[in-house]
This record gives C-alpha cells, structure tokens and sequence, in this order.
C-alpha cells in the first residue's frame, strides 16, 4: 500500500498541454476518482501514475519514493484497462497468473493465490475458459483479478465500467468497492460517469482542460461546487449569471438579467464561493431545491412563470418553468402521484430558497 | 534524452534498416547507376536508345506491355465482378460450392497454369484437338498463342483479385444502407447504381490497380505463349541474355518507374477514399431466387464455370499420369501410370530440382519469417522518425516486377560488396535464396500487420504493468498473438517461392536449378508428364498451405493475395 503524490505535473504532447501543473496527494487505501469529461487530461494523469508516459515537468513520488521515470514493470501497479487488455491467447488462469509468473513465484504459490482471488471475483468455475469464451462482466472480473493478484501497492482502473451496459455496470460498482475494502488498496479510478464518481469514491478530483478544478468529498463537490463547470458537470443543475449588488445582514444581494427582481442568498461559505473582485459570478440551483409554491406567496426569492413542459422519469417528475424573459428553469420533484403533475401552460410562481443557492465564479478556460 | 524505449526502437531499427538498404534499395541504386553509364562513362545514351528510333522494339514493348495490361484489368472485372455479385447476392441451390471453386486459379502458380493452358487450348492442345475430331474438320478451329493467349490467361489468374475484393467489399456493406434507400423510394436499379457501386469502387479500383501491376509484369505467360510478341519484362531477360545489361538496367529502371508510380497511386487513392461501415454486426442478405428459370440458370452458369475453372487443374493432373514416351504423335494420351511420380523419388536427376527448390525456399521462408516479424513490429507498434519512408522502402519488392528484382540482384551482387561480405554472390546457389527473401518480404510484412494492428496498445501495456520486461512481453505475449499471420504469410511466401520462375531463370546456376527452370527443361524435351507432375507437385503444396491457413489460423482465402 502506497501513498501517491503529484507535485506540479504538467504533461506536453508537442504543443498540446493534457495536463498542467497538477498537485494532488492521494492518502493510503483511500478510494480517489478522476472525473471529467474525455479529454480532460485524467487518462493521460493515470497513465504518467502506471508509467506509459513520463510528465514533461514535475514528480510522482510513492510513499516518499520517487517513481517519476521508473519503467511501468518496476513500480508494482495493477492496472485495469478500459477494454481490459485480457491476453486473448491465454485462459483465465493463464492471464491471472501472467504477473505471478514474471515474478517468479513458484507454482504451487500461484495455483492457491490464482484460485483464491477467482474465488473472491466470483469466477472459480471459469478457471479454464479462454478469455473470449467469457461475458463482457466475467471479463471484466478477470482484468480485476489479474491486476489484484499481485498485491499491487495501488490500483488503477481505467474506466472499467464503460464497455458494460447499464444492469451489470451496477453490479460491478458494488462488487470493484467490496474488493477495494476487502484488500485495502490505494485506488485510482478514472471515469467520466458522476454517478460511478459520487457512489464510489473516498475523494473525487474534477478535472477540466488539464486542469483539476476541485478535489473534495463526493457530498463537497456536489454541494460546494468552485465553479460552474463542476457544477454543471456533477448532477444537473440551473445556472444563471449574476452580478453582485449590496450586503446587509448576513444576506448577500445579486440581480440577474434573467429574473425580474433581487436574488438573495445567505453569506456564508456553503452559499458563497471564493471568487476575486471583478469575476464573473454565477448562480447555481439544483432543480431538487426549487420549489414550486401552491399559491403566490411575496416572500424573499419567489418568481413567476408559466410551465412549459412536464417530463416524467418515473421515481421522480420534472418541471420546467419559462420566466417572463423567456429563461428556463428546472423543477425536480419526487414523484406524489398523477394529481400532483402541473398542466403544460398553468402560470406558476415558485421559490428559490436563499440557503439552497451558491454563487460561484465562472470557470476559466 | 535517450530513454529505454527510444534505445530498443533504434536498436530493432539498425537490422530492419541494413537488410532493406542492403537488399532492396542498393540493387535498386545499381541499376539506376547501371542505366546511366555507357561504356564505363556517365551518358543519357540508353535512354536515348530507349525511346529513340534506334530500337523501336522497346517502345512497342512498352506500349504492348500497357495495353495487354489495360485489357486483361478489362477482362478480369467483366468476369470477376458480376460472379461475385451473382454468387454473393443470390442464393440458389450449390451457392456455396461455387464461391469456393470460384477461387481454384489461385492455387494454380503462373508457370503451371501457362503451362496447363498451353496443353488445353494450344495448337496440340486437348480442347482444339477434340473439337477438330468431333467436327471432323481438317484444322483445328481455334488455338492461343501470342496475344490472345496471354490474355486468356491473365484473365483466368487474375480475376480473382476483382472476385475477392467485389465479394469481400459486397459483405461489409450494411444491408441496412440498401434498405434506407429503398425505403426513401428509389427503384432496384437505383439503388444498385447510386448506393451499391460507389461503396464497390474503393475496392474495384485497387483491384484494378493492382491487375495491371500484377499483368505489366507477368513473366510465364509471354516467355512460354508470346512467340514473337514484345512485352517490356521479357525485353529485359533478353537485353541480359544477349548480355546487353545497360539496356536490361534502362529497360528495368523504365519498368519500374512505372510499377511504383502505380504502387504511389494505389496508396494515395486507397487513403483518400475510405467508406468504413460506421455500422457494427453486418448480417449477409442474399434474396433468394424463387423464379425457377433463373435459378436454373444460375446452377447452370455456376456447373459451366466450375467446369471451365477447373479444367486447367484436371488436366494437370491427367498429364501427369503420362509417361514419357506415352504420348507423342497421338491427338490424346494413349497410357496411363505413376511413372512420373515413382521417378521423382527414384531418379536423383528428377528429384534435384525439388530438393533445390525446398531448401531454398526454406531458407527464403526462415528469412522473411524473422525479418517479417521485427519490421512489421517496428512499423506497427513503434514511433520514429522516417517511418513513411521505411514503409515505402518495404513495399518497393511488392511493387517491383520479379524481373527487375531479378535484374537488381545481378547488377548489385555481380561484384564484391559490403552487402555480400566481400563475395560476387551471382553464380553462386546463394542468389536464389536471397531474390526469393526479397522478393516475398512484403507478403510477410502485410500478413503480419493485419493481425499486429488488431492488437491494441494496452495488450502490450497490461503485460508491462504486471511487471513484465519489454523482451519477456514480446516473447510470451505478442509473438503467440501474431504468430497466426505470420505463420500464413510465410507458409505462403514458401509455397510462392517453390514455384517462383522469373527470378529463379535469370539467376539459377545448374548446381542449384529449382522446379520451375526443370519444368522448362522438360517442356524443351517435349516430356509434358514429367513438367505436369512437377506443376502438381506445387500445386500440392499451395493447396495444402492453404488448407492449414484456413483451418488453424482462420485466414480466410481471400486475406492472401
């Protein structure tokens, strides 16, 4: 088990930054996930951990160690690859045994370590399939597997679930974290899917343009988003610009162009990010804290606007709002039943509740 | 910084890049050289003989060369592309078994099959010998020779390549797409003319291509049926025969020139057109044919063509069966043994030119075997500087008629070199080995990267994070991986280079004559059984090659030209 420490990595590929002047501390045993959308730098931040590539500038050290150009077959990593790069010429047990073999253990060793972790992945009858006699998930399991095997110091999964469809990636989620609690190893997972982030992750780093923008707990990113892009990117959100207008009372005031009339929102740290004078501001309401009121009630942050869609999910019914100025904003309500649906027209006034609201500075590019 | 991987990247580079300089590009330099001298002095004079008036013959050459190759491209798409088009589209009863026979010229090597079209359709030949009797006429109505000749068979061995990629390209086209368009209102023909053909063409045009390169430097057909018919790669045997090398060297260098200006064409068009199905999972869609004339009719024209298709193998094998002396002012073979067969293994004298043409073949095969596996590593799955050129480099043997090959070696190895350690390697049995090595380097390499660009980055990657060592990957996981496409291409490199004649005749010497040069010998001597049973011994070979490709490696036919 091992610590990882990115200090100010930056990664060129000719003219092109994939990732710029990264720092990140990874705790032992810790279950860490780079989320973003592809192109963010996140793979190209992993593979410089695994050792494909090696950072332009900067260090990555393992506990202490430094690993920075250390070839990957010295730096003791299980790698799980997005098409899980199984060996297709080999069975299961043959690739599960390929890292055991390369170091050298003996052959009794390997058969009771091999036959142990296909027990633990729940494939101990395939024992003896070829690869490509196996299911997208029984794959996947063996690639898990085979990167367990060698007690790595930590491991690293690259998106993983993506190839599978929907039912199974639910399964693998719940199984990839009993075995990452059950061994206790440092885990880096890279995945562009927020639910998988927001289920599975000790610690999330949002990465956008090669750049982490935020490193926080899953409830942290979610709710304390810095800026717009996380916002946006993590959950569905609305967002609106701002312009901060006056302070009284431990209330901030912002007009928007968007609403007809002042925004109030609670100072303090959960309501207000940390932004310089000068930036532009943005407003961010998940469309679970909008509420729609039953009758016009002239309280602090209540609009008015007529329905212009209602969409039903299911476990939960969304409304959308079209304001006076024509901008759109999005309701989410548990779903209470066919009488509770509002009609496509009805004019309707609802609330944003100044503690549900964070103001945040727009992400730089 | 020089790295690890920079290091091993240069390290599989310096073979790679000695044996393709050595062998393909400093013959090459030779001949260029050779072209440009005159008497030992710098001079244009052999161009100028070339295209002057001087000697005519060789701008005939040239010119019969491009319109024999123009019309046997002609021939070869009118019959190979409606047989692909009936027997993939259509299903009718024996579909299957016609598709495989359709495929049969392929096993036949060009001088055998000349050879067996000779005794079929020659002036002694079986069919217009038959016809003269059935009809008692007093001539035989019709025989080949010269040009027609040499067109038939071009037909006959190329059409294939039009059959294979019709066939291959009908496949992969989603029936879905035929299906959008009729579903927006367009008509069969339509359909056919604005959605099926333009998603062909990429594929017929490479054929295309790639039958005037293969008949612009067709040897067997002309050297056995052109009688005094010129085509620019015979000209060049016989500027070396008559030991004229400057014009041999001229004439090569204009050869070539053409070929590869074609092989640069070939490659430019196949990358600027590229309609890859974006659309996974393609099920093959034949309509059935219900009517029952035409489904009859069908049968029929399939039974005709199996008939004329095989007819040049099952002569082969008839003639083999007769004995020398057998068979001599009769109009049909009168006896019939395995005289021919019993001598190969009995008379050393018989057996000699097999035995050369194993072992050379053998070493060719070892040769292209390991070289073909470092290259096609290098320009697969590594990153370098001059990787293009290197590829071109690679493909050049491809591109350049056997003769010239042929010609590069003598004008490089008649005298001592760096190349060949010093040694004049012409005359020797070492020369032999060598063309073949070179000649088949980019089958191997082709056949290897097809499967080597299967195999995703991350195979390689996996095994490196499990702690594998660069060689200890290579070894255990990527050499098991290609193993099936390399096998094949060289499995076929050998069975090519066991029949291969236009190299073998300009540089055999008597101590190691292969099969071909025999086979001539004894077409000279007049002894067609014993020539038929060397051309069934190859065709043996090819045929069992092929069966072991099919079957253990899951190449598919169609994947070997």
């Amino acid at each position: 088990m091992s610590t990882v420490n990115l200090s100010t990595i930056t990664k060129r590929f000719g003219n092109v930054t994939a990732v710029k002047e990264l720092d990140l501390k990874i705790k032992e045993g810790e279950f860490f996930t780079f989320l973003g959308p592809s192109g963010c730098g996140k793979t190209t931040t992993l593979r410089m951990i695994a050792g494909f590539y090696y950072p332009t500038e900067g260090k990555v050290k393992f506990n202490e160690k430094d690993m920075t150009t250390v070839p990957p077959e010295k730096r003791n990593t299980g790698m799980v690859f997005q098409n899980y790069a199984l060996f297709p010429h080999m069975t299961v047990y043959e690739n599960v045994a390929f890292g055991l073999k390369v170091r050298r253990i003996s052959k009794n060793e390997t058969k009771s370590r091999v036959e142990d972790v296909l027990n633990k992945v729940r494939l101990d009858q395939y024992i003896d399939r070829q690869v490509s006699q196996l299911s997208g998930g029984q794959q996947q399991r063996v690639a898990l597997a085979r990167a367990l095997v060698i007690e790595p110091d930590i491991l690293l999964l690259d998106e993983p679930l993506s190839n599978l469809d929907a039912r199974l990636r639910d399964e693998m989620r719940n199984e990839i974290l009993r075995l990452q609690r059950e061994y206790g190893i440092t885990t880096i997972y890279v995945t562009h899917d927020q639910v998988e982030a927001l289920t599975m992750s000790d610690r999330i780093a949002v990465f956008n343009f090669g750049e982490c923008q935020q490193v926080g707990t899953p409830s942290e990113i979610y709710n304390k988003p810095v800026n717009d892009f996380v916002a946006a990117f993590i959950g569905e959100t609305n967002l609106f610009s701002v312009t901060p207008d006056k302070e009284n009372e431990g209330i901030a005031v912002f007009q928007s162009t968007d609403f007809d009339k002042s925004i109030y929102v609670g100072h303090t740290e959960e309501n207000i990010g940390s932004y310089v004078e000068g930036e532009e501001l943005v407003m961010s309401i998940r469309p679970e804290a909008v509420r729609i009121l039953k009758d016009s009630d002239d309280g602090n942050n209540v609009f008015k606007g007529k329905v212009s869609l209602v969409q039903f999910t299911g476990a939960s019914v969304h409304t959308y709002i079209e304001m006076k100025n024509g901008a759109l904003i999005r309701a989410t309500d548990l779903n209470n039943g066919p009488s509770t649906y509002l009609k496509e027209g009805t004019p309707v006034s609802f609330q944003l509740p100044q503690n549900q609201i964070r103001v945040i500075p727009k992400a730089r590019e | 910084m020089l790295n690890a991987e920079r290091r091993r990247t240069i390290l599989l580079l310096i073979p790679i890049v000695l044996v393709l300089v050595g062998y393909v590009l400093y013959p090459s330099i030779e001949t260029l050289f050779e072209s440009l001298k005159k008497n030992g002095a710098f001079s244009l004079q052999n161009y100028v003989d070339f295209f002057g008036s001087k000697a005519a013959s060789n701008l005939e050459a040239l010119w019969n060369s491009v319109y024999i190759s123009l019309l046997s491209v002609l021939f070869s798409a009118l019959i190979g592309i409606p047989l692909a088009y009936i027997f993939n589209r259509y299903d009718f009863p024996g579909r299957q078994f016609f598709s495989n026979i359709a495929i049969m010229p392929i096993v036949l090597p060009s001088l055998v099959g000349v050879m067996a079209f000779m005794f079929l359709y020659g002036e002694a030949g079986l069919i217009p010998n038959a016809l003269k009797d059935l009809f008692h006429l007093s001539e035989v109505p019709f025989s080949i020779g010269g040009i027609s000749g040499i067109l038939l068979v071009h037909a006959y061995t190329m059409y294939p390549y039009f059959y294979m990629t019709t066939s291959s390209a009908l496949n992969n086209i989603d029936p879905s797409l035929e299906e959008a368009a009729y579903n927006l209102g367009s008509n069969r023909l339509s359909v056919f003319w604005k959605v099926t053909f333009p998603l062909l063409t990429p594929g017929l045009v490479a054929a295309s291509l790639l039958v005037f390169m293969v008949s612009m430097a067709s040897f067997s057909a002309p050297y056995l049926l052109a009688g005094g018919f010129r085509v620019l790669s015979l000209q060049i045997y016989f500027s070396k025969t008559n030991g004229d090398l400057d014009m041999a060297a001229t004439q090569s260098v204009i050869l070539s020139v053409v070929s590869i200006a074609f092989l640069l064409f070939m490659r430019w068009f196949q990358n600027r057109k590229d309609y890859r199905m974006a659309s996974k999972g393609i099920g093959a869609h034949r309509s059935e044919v219900s009517n029952p004339f035409l489904k009859w009719s069908m049968v029929s024209l399939g039974i005709i063509a199996m008939i004329v298709l095989l007819l040049p193998h099952v002569t082969l094998l008839v003639l083999s069966l007769v004995p020398e002396g057998a068979w001599t002012w009769q109009t049909y073979p009168q006896a019939f043994s395995f005289e021919n067969f019993r001598l190969l293994f009995e008379d050393t004298n018989i057996w000699d030119p097999v035995r050369n043409s194993l072992i050379m073949a053998a070493i060719a095969c070892a040769g292209v075997f390991v070289f073909g596996i470092i290259t096609s590593y290098a320009l697969v799955k590594r990153n370098f500087i001059g990787k293009n050129l290197l590829d071109i480099l690679v493909m050049i043997p491809w591109a350049l008629p056997a003769t010239v090959v042929g010609m590069n070696l003598i004008l490089a190895f008649n005298e001592p070199s760096a190349f060949s350690f010093g040694k004049v390697l012409v005359g020797t049995f070492w020369i032999l080995p060598l063309a073949y090595f070179v000649r088949f380097i980019p089958l191997v390499v082709r056949s290897t990267n097809a499967v080597l660009e299967q195999m995703d980055d991350s195979i390689e990657e996996a095994a490196q994070n499990l702690g594998a060592k660069w060689f200890y990957t290579f070894r255990r996981v990527v050499l098991p991986y290609i193993m099936p496409g390399v096998l094949s291409g060289s499995l076929l490199a050998f069975v090519q280079a066991v029949g291969e004649f236009p190299t073998s005749v300009l540089l055999y010497t008597l101590g190691n004559r292969p099969i071909s040069i025999e086979i001539m010998n004894q077409l000279r001597m007049f002894n067609l059984g014993q020539a038929a049973a060397y051309g069934m011994i190859q065709v043996g070979l090819i045929a069992i090659v092929l069966f072991i490709s099919y079957k253990f490696f899951g190449v598919k036919s169609e994947n070997t030209l």
